[in-house]
């Protein structure tokens, strides 16, 4: 045997690892990029379901959003008080204030106080039965009720009540805004908790066009806007609009001689009735 | 002697047409109210032009065009206009829309209007004409027609293509036109000829219509290289795709037009209202509408003025038979059901057609089997079965992006074939207005 072929072999092969090996070792102290610790160590505390309803995108950029501070600890919606407390604490800064949001229905028209028109056949989706004259429904504006929105949440946040309405529980809601997306009539909004005063309704229509398909809905008639405070509610194509803006100034008054209860005062859930925990445990 | 003309794959529904095929076209009597949303055509919607109180005579224009790709929207009755405002509209919403309580004792009579000569206007002067008269194509999509008549200067148009096929089960309104209006379709051939200055035409109608053909046929004119050339049957032959496929064996390329291959399609239909347009100086405000199905009494074919309400159609036909149960504007492959009858008749209404319980009745939906039937399908050469579960498990954009949604043009024969009842082109439908959704801002 060759000896010397075989020595050959080993010395180049050698040669060429040991080489790269320094380069290898080389690049690893001088283009070392340094990150900070905390970071990992903010990650391991959020709750690490990319939500998004931070405004960041996902659990990662947010902590790093912390540790430079462009964000706070209580810009994560999904934490908790305790949650929120221990992130601050390792992190060694405030832990800030944050408003509460949760996703608002911008409709009450369950299956007993809203007509339904048509019956609607086909895939059982209200994408799909959005575009066959909306379902049926009478109200275009409607909710359609086949639970696209339910299907979307990821956090257990909406349930179909027996009206076939959604309903959305604020201690579960994130705000990250998938029902506002999946809804093909866009009947959600994500709103503070503070702002109180509520029209669900969404439909064009005014006076007995719309009573006539709908319960519930927003006549225009205007009593709310002559009751709450100047320039708080305006009338604007067929509906009651609230400016937050000046939420401030918000009251009950506002609701009391609403003939349908379209503007509500919501504190808490948006309709009164809890989520049945059964219901719940089959999601 | 040319091969038998065709395109690949389509399929076969039963054309049910017999319920209207040799029924003569009879006019309605005038409804006692239209309504005529603004929006009645692909584009913006038109500028309204009128107020409530004013009194209209038949024809005059209420709303301009408003943009490039848009129709100005007259009367089609005489009255008095009694509201503005929200009204229900066939796709199911509310629209704004112009309601006129039409004058009983009105003889219907338009306004006298400048008929212009037609043989001695310019090209540019043709299209103003039909332009101004809120002619739309007449076939279902309403593209404003004046807008296919000025194509781009350095576009070479060799063939005006006509389209007479009308695969879509049931209707029978182009066909009607052709029997009953033969000379009328000659003369809107022989303007559009002028204005894009093409020097052929060939006329495509599907073998189910022998009185068509031979009407046509007979009634070509001697000076002109217009040629009719019967199609076997096949769904859907009627997409302007296929008919050139059909009859020139070119294929329009993915996202393209018809003008990338020097064609222009235009259905019958729309080229008779152009006619229409210069014999009577009288815009788009009536077209021919098929009233038919099982479940309705006296099924007709009528010239309807637009804006007419469905329920009038409807009891103008002698109403619904106990059995009906759903009402569909356009055939049953590519219409779409109605919820509420008080919406009006448009433009772009070819067919009212009433099914019974037992046609519609739901079959229960299966998995894929994964048996191909979809593939061979498909006139557009895409992957139904691939799409359908990937528009079941959201990935909408993918769709787009690798598996050319956009070329399809929701025909539904994938549905029709599917053994599983796996309701294809709705999810198709459904991912499609998903991207819409996701591509305007909120």
């Amino acid at each position: 045997m060759d000896v010397e072929a075989v020595l050959r072999a080993v010395l180049i092969l050698g040669g060429v690892g040991l080489a790269f090996g320094v380069l290898v070792a080389l690049a690893h102290t001088r283009l070392k990029v340094y990150e900070d610790p905390r970071i990992e160590g903010a990650v391991e505390r959020l709750p690490g379901s990319n939500c998004g309803a931070c405004g960041f995108a996902g659990c990662r950029a947010f902590a790093e959003g912390l540790v430079e501070a462009t964000a706070q600890p209580a810009g994560c919606t999904q934490l908790g008080a305790d949650g929120i407390a221990t992130l601050a604490a390792y992190l060694g800064v405030e832990a800030g204030t944050a408003v509460k949001r949760v996703a608002r229905l911008l409709c009450a028209g369950g299956a007993n106080v809203a007509v339904q028109q048509a019956e609607y056949r086909g895939l059982s989706t209200c994408a799909a039965a959005a575009a066959v004259a909306a379902g049926g429904k009478g109200c275009s504006w409607g909710c359609i009720g086949l639970a696209d929105c339910h299907d979307a949440c990821d956090y257990e946040a909406i349930w179909m009540d027996a009206q076939d309405l959604p309903r959305v529980v604020p201690d579960n809601c994130t705000a990250c805004g998938d029902c506002v997306d999946a809804c093909p009539k866009d009947l959600f909004v994500l709103m503070p908790m503070e702002h109180k005063l509520l029209v669900q309704c969404k439909s064009a229509l005014e006076g007995e066009a719309i009573e006539a398909l709908c319960k519930v809905a927003c006549t225009a008639c205007g009593r709310c806007a002559a009751d709450a405070a100047e320039g708080l509610i305006e009338m604007r194509s067929g509906l009651a609009v609230v400016d937050y803006g000046k939420n401030e100034l918000a009251t009950p008054e506002a609701i009391t001689r609403c003939p349908t209860g379209a503007i509500r005062w919501v504190e808490g859930a948006q309709l009164p009735d809890t989520a049945p925990l059964a219901e719940m445990v089959t999601t | 002697m040319r091969n038998a003309l065709r395109f690949r794959h389509g399929v076969h529904p039963p054309d049910s047409k017999t319920l209207t095929e040799s029924l003569r076209t009879k006019r309605m009597p005038f409804p006692d109210e239209v309504v005529l949303p603004l929006s009645q055509h692909a584009g913006n919607p038109a500028k309204l032009l009128v107020q409530v109180g004013d009194h209209i005579e038949r024809g005059d224009m209420i709303a301009a065009a408003d943009g490039f790709i848009s129709a100005p929207i007259h009367a089609s009755a005489s009255g008095v206009v009694e509201e503005i405002g929200l009204w229900p509209h066939p796709n199911g919403g509310y629209q704004d829309a112009v309601r006129i309580r039409v004058d009983p004792y009105s003889a219907q009579v338009p306004r006298a209007r400048l008929l212009p000569e037609w043989e001695g206007l310019s090209p540019k002067e043709l299209v103003d004409v039909v332009r101004d008269a809120g002619v739309v194509g007449l076939g279902g999509a309403a593209f404003p027609t004046y807008v296919k008549l000025m194509p781009r200067e350095d576009t070479d148009i060799e063939v005006l293509v006509v389209n007479g096929c009308e695969c879509e089960p049931y209707l029978t309104t182009d066909h009607r036109t052709m029997a009953d209006f033969p000379e009328r379709v000659h003369l809107g051939i022989r303007i559009m000829m002028k204005c894009l200055g093409v020097p052929r035409a060939l006329i495509g109608i599907e073998k189910n219509k022998p009185d068509a053909i031979e009407a046509i046929r007979k009634t070509c004119p001697d000076d002109l290289d217009v040629e009719v050339l019967p199609l076997t049957v096949k769904y859907p032959q009627g997409a302007e795709k296929m008919l050139i496929k059909a009859l020139l064996d070119r294929e329009v390329p993915s996202g393209g037009l018809p003008l990338d291959v020097g064609v222009v399609v235009q259905n019958v239909a729309s080229i008779a209202t152009i006619a229409e347009a210069f014999e009577t100086g009288l815009p788009l405000i009536e077209r021919i509408v098929t009233v038919t199905g099982e479940g309705v009494a006296k099924p007709a074919n009528l010239i309807v003025p637009v804006g007419t309400k469905l329920i009038d159609l409807i009891n103008a036909c002698g109403g619904l038979t106990k059995k009906a149960r759903e009402v569909v504007l356009g055939g049953p492959m590519m219409g779409t059901a109605v919820s509420n009858l008080d919406a009006p008749v448009l433009k772009g209404t070819t067919g009212v057609v009433v099914l019974t319980a037992r046609q519609i009745r739901a079959q229960r939906q299966y998995p894929c089997i994964r048996c191909g039937h979809c593939l061979d399908a498909c006139p557009v050469f895409l992957n139904p079965q691939k799409l359908g579960n990937l528009a079941m498990a959201g990935r909408h954009q993918e769709m787009q992006d690798e598996h050319h949604l956009r070329d399809c043009m929701l025909c539904g024969c994938c549905s029709y074939v599917c053994p599983s009842n796996i309701p294809l082109s709705q999810l198709f439908g459904a991912s499609r207005a998903a991207l819409k959704r996701t591509a305007a801002p909120a």
